[in-house]
């Protein structure tokens, strides 16, 4: 078992365990702060992909800028704990069907193509910041700015609901 | 043995270089704390601490004693695991952020292991620091929110406000040394300095504006007067950690202290070329300056010693006066001169931007809640996003 293995298996189970604490916890703060620890991990498995600017931004942008703004609204709203509802009928009927077979179709995708998956190239050389960018702003670059565009309009609607009472 | 030492170097190495930074930088923190009440005390034309050793010079130590003894009492209703996690995380972040400050362009063997000062040389060091910002955030509102009290909530909200509002200007005041560098590696980005003219090639002069931007930012980031509003204590008690006491409250203030100089080694590095002199490499003779600065000083400082009130303070001042004047002697040994110099500015330009911060603490008034947060939107962002255009506008024209 080499360490980068090791270290995989480390950042995984963190990952999986903060998500279920995500799911199971009852103060939505908790719950948040859940979902930063598996952002931060998942970070941590960019980083042993060689892929260290995705691994940055997944932190600055999840982890800090996406994350506070959770944190914050439950801090502003006062948010208590929640109440447990014992399996409502539409979880029965409808929602623990559908996540078995959400689950099961994944385990088979997984299944299926074990052995024939492509590995991550070590070197880091296709993640480099310097590649990303060229790709941002050559092949990709229709995407990005429409992408760009349709955040300034988020960014302008948001800006509208806040202003409506005046 | 040796054969063991070679085998695990990587490992060893960096857990050694861990322990010694760590140590130095809790000890400059401490004796940072003695400097800050003594050049406050000065300025307001009182005498700072003096009682416990000589010059106060053994008050820091007296402090941790006092932080480590108090009573440390949970408050009734508190969230638990937030409350206990707050301190930790704050702390975590800010020493984890002086991991990827390069002090020094020299590389060193150890047991046959090759690196170079400073713990961990990253091709994103850069975007490394501003992720561990980002993070940073969770403390302050954690400890707020935790606490089960109103100060503390207003004053977590406040901190996180103006933290998430000032981030955006720190990251886009760097984008100009950015485009200017071409590398997101901190050693990277001092070595583009380095153009053998000093001073002259420095990124303060092209980045003015972003200099500007990112020191009044980095300030807001710390928390340091006079955008010091969580811990506004006329209005919000002591903010976000008003609830805390004894060693959490101390970890507080470590990490504000610690934030303070990695903040002050990130100016240091992007803006006045890190470890570079700022005179030209042809003036060999600059190279003593470290001497003939260190030994006038131990001289001074034993002369003023001999005289001193106590008989306690007439032998610890000449010793510590007899040690400066030693390492300033030694500075001048050939053999140790060329490694001293990369550290020798380095920490020359950390000092005085860590000056600046507790200069700034004794004569600047506290801002306003609204002016800070419209100074933040409405003039530093604009302004910053102005230097990236500019800056970019400059090299295309450059190229053509």
């Amino acid at each position: 078992m080499t360490a980068s293995l090791v270290i995989f298996f480390v950042l995984a189970t963190v990952t999986v365990l903060a998500a279920i604490s995500l799911i199971v916890q009852r103060h939505p703060i908790h719950g948040a702060l859940s979902l930063i620890v598996v952002m931060v991990a998942l970070a941590g498995l960019y980083l042993l992909m060689g892929a260290e600017f995705v691994a940055a931004v997944q932190i600055i942008v999840y982890g800090g800028a996406i994350m506070v703004l959770f944190v914050f609204v439950i801090m502003l709203l006062n948010a208590e704990e929640e109440e447990r509802t014992n399996f409502s009928k539409l979880a029965t009927y409808a929602g623990v069907p559908l996540a078995l077979a959400v689950a099961g179709f994944i385990a088979a995708a997984i299944a299926r193509s074990s052995g024939s998956l492509p590995a991550a190239d070590p070197s880091g050389a296709l993640t480099s910041t310097k590649t990303l960018s060229t790709l941002l702003f050559s092949d990709f670059v229709y995407p990005f700015e429409l992408t760009s565009f349709l955040i300034l309009v988020a960014i302008l609607g948001a800006i509208v609901l806040a202003q409506r009472e005046n | 043995m040796n054969d063991f030492l070679t085998t695990y170097a990587f490992l060893i190495v960096p857990i050694l270089k861990i322990a010694i930074l760590v140590f130095i930088v809790l000890t400059v923190d401490a004796y940072l704390t003695w400097l800050e009440r003594k050049v406050i005390a000065h300025i307001q034309a009182r005498w700072g601490p003096h009682r416990v050793g000589p010059h106060g010079l053994l008050q820091p130590l007296a402090d941790g004693v006092k932080f480590i003894f108090k009573e440390d009492p949970l408050p009734a209703n508190v969230d638990k695991v937030a409350y206990f996690l707050a301190p930790f995380i704050t702390l975590l972040l800010a020493l984890t952020s002086l991991a990827v400050i390069p002090f020094g362009p020299q590389k060193f063997t150890v047991f046959g292991y090759e690196t170079h000062v400073g713990i961990a040389d990253v091709n994103i060091s850069l975007l490394v620091l501003f992720a561990i910002t980002a993070l940073g955030v969770y403390g302050v509102a954690l400890a707020g929110w935790a606490s089960n009290n109103k100060y503390s909530l207003l004053g977590g909200l406040r901190s996180s406000a103006q933290m998430i509002s000032y981030e955006l200007t720190l990251t886009l005041s760097v984008v100009g040394v950015l485009l200017l560098a071409g590398d997101f590696s901190l050693r990277g980005i001092v070595e583009q300095q380095a153009a053998g003219k000093g001073l002259l090639s420095w990124y303060v002069f092209p980045q003015i504006i972003g200099f500007a931007c990112f020191y009044i930012a980095a300030i807001a980031e710390t928390n340091r007067v006079p955008f010091d509003l969580p811990e506004a204590e006329s209005e919000l008690v002591a903010g976000f950690h008003t609830e805390y006491a004894s060693m959490k409250f101390a970890m507080f203030f470590i990490a504000e202290y610690t934030s303070m100089i990695s903040v002050s080694c990130l100016a240091t590095i992007l803006f006045f070329g890190g470890w570079l002199s700022p005179f030209p490499d042809s003036w060999t003779f600059t190279h003593y300056l470290p001497s003939v600065l260190l030994i006038p000083f131990g001289l001074w400082v034993i002369f003023d010693g001999i005289r001193y009130e106590n008989v306690f303070g007439r032998i610890m001042l000449p010793g510590v006066g007899a040690a400066i004047a030693a390492v300033g002697a030694l500075t001048a040994v050939p053999a140790i001169n060329p490694y001293v110099q990369g550290p020798f500015w380095f920490f020359a330009k950390v000092f005085i931007f860590l000056f600046v911060y507790i200069w700034m603490r004794g004569t600047l008034p506290r801002f306003r809640y609204d002016q800070l947060m419209s100074f933040g939107w409405k003039f530093l962002l604009p302004v910053s996003i102005a230097n990236v255009v500019l800056t970019s506008v400059v090299i295309l024209w450059r190229m053509h």
